[in-house]
């Protein structure tokens, strides 16, 4: 965790850090090759960068593409050198920081596994309704939802379902893209 | 040219046809198709190492004297975690290297087979890019896209990993031209600067009264043009010139305008107008740690100017008020063009007062040293090496410590490639395969390892291999029996605890190098140190020369860790040296 504010032990780094943290979301357009993920994600934990969350599938078959999109929080000087150091890896052909660039769309899927009898069930498909979860899976004592939404509404949906028997959950993490007609 | 061949003969045909005529490699069970294509041809030449580390610096001495690629061949698994130094050390000094190693066959990857190791794994982080060929029809565009990356924009070493079933196989080959290896779809290195913001370099140059040019490695890789436009902007605006580690010899060491290395080691001069200059032009350096001192304290009133080819590099550590991203050679020719319809005058008046200051600070002698009668002390041992070597076409190779520094110190350098030294990595053992390599590139020449009898012991088996190539290299041992920059940080922060940095059962150095085949000399007495040097000269064949020095000399001037510029300790330091870095620059390196 925020490596990148400790001393960075190979010297010198005696500057008090006077940059806040922001958290922000970068879009990584790379070619679809073996050990891409690797290289991406291997850069980060060199560097000391944080990932908060990572989504990455191919994206344009024809062309071998897949977009990454990770979700970092840094200062906006590391956050300069996040996406410089993304842009020289070969296979990267563009990085966009979503979040710099203006408000992008962000979405999460969650699959939520509840288990519950009684009263608590009909709780329980009350409030998925409220947020337009779909069950997916049901058994007499449990429910499997899926929700999707911006991180904060999934983030809602599961402390909501806490005390109705939540078992467990699984979140695909941000995948993003910016609005209006240009592509990246 | 389509032509059927196998994986082991496309390599031959791709470090052919992208003119390679050396290279450095250790066979091994996985390689030996490779070296079966090798065997079957002449005009690829083989160095047969001793260590993989070995064939990475002798790559990396080879590359960084010729502006050539350097090339390395070894196996899989002890071969290629072998060379994962000399990889790490070519992209911490972006040297350009292609790394070619042998993989067990696709249908064991994975199984822990013999000698079988994650090598793209491993080498990563250690190189600019790397590969792992499972198809013998991707064999020669990778080929030829690792010597275009390898070489272009920022170098750096690049690694090939060859599966042996793969080097069987029967594929199609085409050349470089036909695959257009240098047209990549998503890697396109930057060139030319911005043109405006060149402009607007050459206008901030024109109204500067405290330049300085402060010049890096960067100058060196783009190419002999390259220094040749430095000398000619330096030239033409008068401004003062110092350089990193990496960047000696862009600059003539003669030139009156050279105010000597900055950083850590650097002059007192070059450190001082650094931190006192109203206008920093960086070209082809990285504000790296040894170079600024303390961060916060660095260059208080000065406006920075950054040339780089890799945008990552600018204001990574230091704030930089003027970016400009491209080949340093290319933007120094733009500034000349540019300064030429600007004026056709110097600032020569605008800047004589901080000439004199300058001066000032270079009265300080601060490369000065108490020689004696009695011992030799390593500094004159360097510069006696200088005075006997003077006017010849001499390439000097290092190891690591404070023989690297005296020798960046006191030797100068007229040429730019002359130079070869392990900066960002600090390798020990560097120097003497780098050597090697260095010859292999240029037979005639007179090549010196600058070393310590510390550093050289790690890679002394390559001994062997210049005795084999009749590589008549010189190595040039300042031998104090200690690791003297280990001790000198000892007596600096730890109450001159001696733990483990002195060299005990040292070799006779003089019986080694006979053992190997090649010729030893000692030297203990600074009155015989000239007619030794002489003999080692003289001598046709590789030379170890043991030359006793004093033990406890210290490395300066020196910017203590945790410390600014202008907080240097200067050779005429009396006080107590283990005082002077306090608690916080005690946590440092």
């Amino acid at each position: 965790m925020n490596a990148h504010l400790q001393p960075s032990g190979s010297a010198y780094f005696l500057a008090a850090e006077t940059q806040k943290p922001e958290r922000h979301t970068l879009s990584v357009l790379v070619d679809n090759e073996p050990g891409i993920l690797a290289r991406v994600v291997g850069l980060f934990s060199a560097r000391g960068y944080n990932i908060d969350s990572l989504t990455v599938s191919e994206t344009e078959h024809e062309k071998g593409l897949s977009r990454i999109t990770v979700v970092t929080v840094a200062t906006p000087k590391v956050l300069t050198q996040i996406k410089l150091q993304l842009e020289r890896l070969v296979p990267v052909h563009k990085v966009h920081d979503l979040t710099a660039e203006g408000k992008a769309l962000e979405r999460e899927l969650a699959l939520v596994k509840v288990a519950g009898s009684g009263e608590h069930r009909v709780e329980t498909l009350r409030l998925a309704d409220a947020f337009r979860a779909q069950v997916v899976d049901a058994t007499t004592e449990s429910f499997v939802f899926e929700v999707t939404g911006k991180p904060s509404k999934i983030d809602s949906f599961i402390a909501l379902m806490v005390p109705l028997g939540l078992v467990e959950v699984v979140r695909t993490g941000l995948a993003a893209i910016s609005r209006g007609p240009e592509g990246m | 040219m389509a032509e059927q061949m196998t994986g082991a003969e496309m390599v031959i045909q791709a470090l052919v046809d992208n003119g390679v005529e050396h290279i450095f490699g250790y066979p091994g069970g996985a390689a030996l198709p490779i070296y079966d294509a090798m065997f079957q041809q002449d005009k690829v030449q083989h160095i047969l190492v001793r260590h993989e580390q070995g064939a990475t610096h002798m790559a990396e001495g080879y590359a960084r004297s010729t502006g050539k690629v350097g090339v390395v061949l070894v196996t899989s698994g002890p071969g290629a975690t072998n060379a994962v130094t000399g990889l790490t050390d070519a992209l911490m000094d972006s040297i350009p290297l292609v790394c070619i190693t042998a993989q067990v066959p696709t249908t064991l990857i994975g199984s822990d087979a013999f000698q079988e190791c994650d090598t793209v794994g491993i080498t990563r982080s250690c190189t600019k890019h790397n590969y792992l060929v499972k198809n013998v029809n991707d064999l020669p565009r990778v080929m030829h896209e690792a010597f275009h990356i390898a070489n272009s924009g920022r170098p750096g070493p690049v690694l090939v990993d060859i599966p042996k079933d793969v080097q069987f196989a029967l594929g199609m080959y085409l050349g470089p031209d036909e695959i257009g290896a240098s047209r990549h779809k998503s890697y396109h290195p930057a060139t030319s600067g911005d043109a405006r913001a060149i402009e607007a370099a050459v206008d901030m140059m024109l109204k500067a009264e405290r330049p300085i040019f402060y010049t890096g490695g960067g100058i060196i890789n783009s190419g002999p043009e390259a220094s040749e436009r430095l000398r000619e902007l330096a030239e033409l605006t008068g401004f003062p010139v110092t350089s990193t580690l990496m960047g000696l010899g862009a600059f003539p060491g003669s030139n009156p305008q050279w105010m000597g290395m900055l950083g850590m080691h650097g002059t007192y001069e070059a450190n001082m107008a650094m931190h006192d200059c109203d206008l920093m032009i960086c070209i082809g350096a990285r504000f790296d740690d040894r170079i600024t001192g303390r961060i916060d304290a660095f260059s208080p009133g000065s406006t920075r100017i950054h040339v780089d080819i890799d945008p990552s590099s600018i204001g990574k550590n230091v704030r930089t008020d003027l970016s400009i991203v491209g080949d340093s050679g290319l933007v120094l020719e733009e500034m000349v063009r540019i300064w030429r319809t600007k004026t056709n005058q110097p600032r020569t008046e605008a800047i004589a007062p901080w000439w004199e200051q300058i001066e000032g600070w270079r009265s300080r002698h601060s490369l000065g040293f108490k020689n004696s009668d009695t011992t030799i002390k390593p500094q004159h041992a360097i510069k006696r090496l200088y005075e006997a070597t003077k006017g010849r076409d001499v390439y000097i190779t290092t190891e690591v410590g404070q023989h690297q520094m005296w020798a960046a110190q006191h030797f100068p350098f007229e040429m730019p490639n002359r130079w070869m030294t392990s900066g960002g990595l600090g390798t020990m053992g560097y120097g003497l395969p780098a050597a090697v390599g260095v010859q292999v590139a240029h037979p005639d020449a007179l090549v010196i390892d600058i070393a310590g009898e510390a550093s050289v012991q790690m890679t002394m088996q390559e001994m062997s291999t210049a005795v084999q190539y009749g590589l008549p290299i010189k190595v040039f041992i300042l031998n104090n029996e200690r690791m003297g920059m280990v001790r000198q940080w000892q007596d600096l922060l730890h109450g001159g605890r001696y733990a483990h940095s002195y060299s005990e059962s040292l070799p006779d150095f003089v019986k080694l190098a006979e053992a190997y085949g090649g010729k030893g000399i000692r030297c203990s007495d600074p009155k015989l140190l000239d007619a030794a040097i002489q003999e080692m000269l003289d001598y046709d064949g590789p030379v170890l020369f043991d030359c006793l020095v004093e033990k406890h000399e210290n490395c300066l001037p020196m910017i203590p860790s945790g410390k600014p510029h202008n907080e240097m300790i200067l050779p005429d330091f009396e006080d107590d040296i283990g005082a002077v870095i306090d608690e916080k620059g005690r946590q440092l390196v």
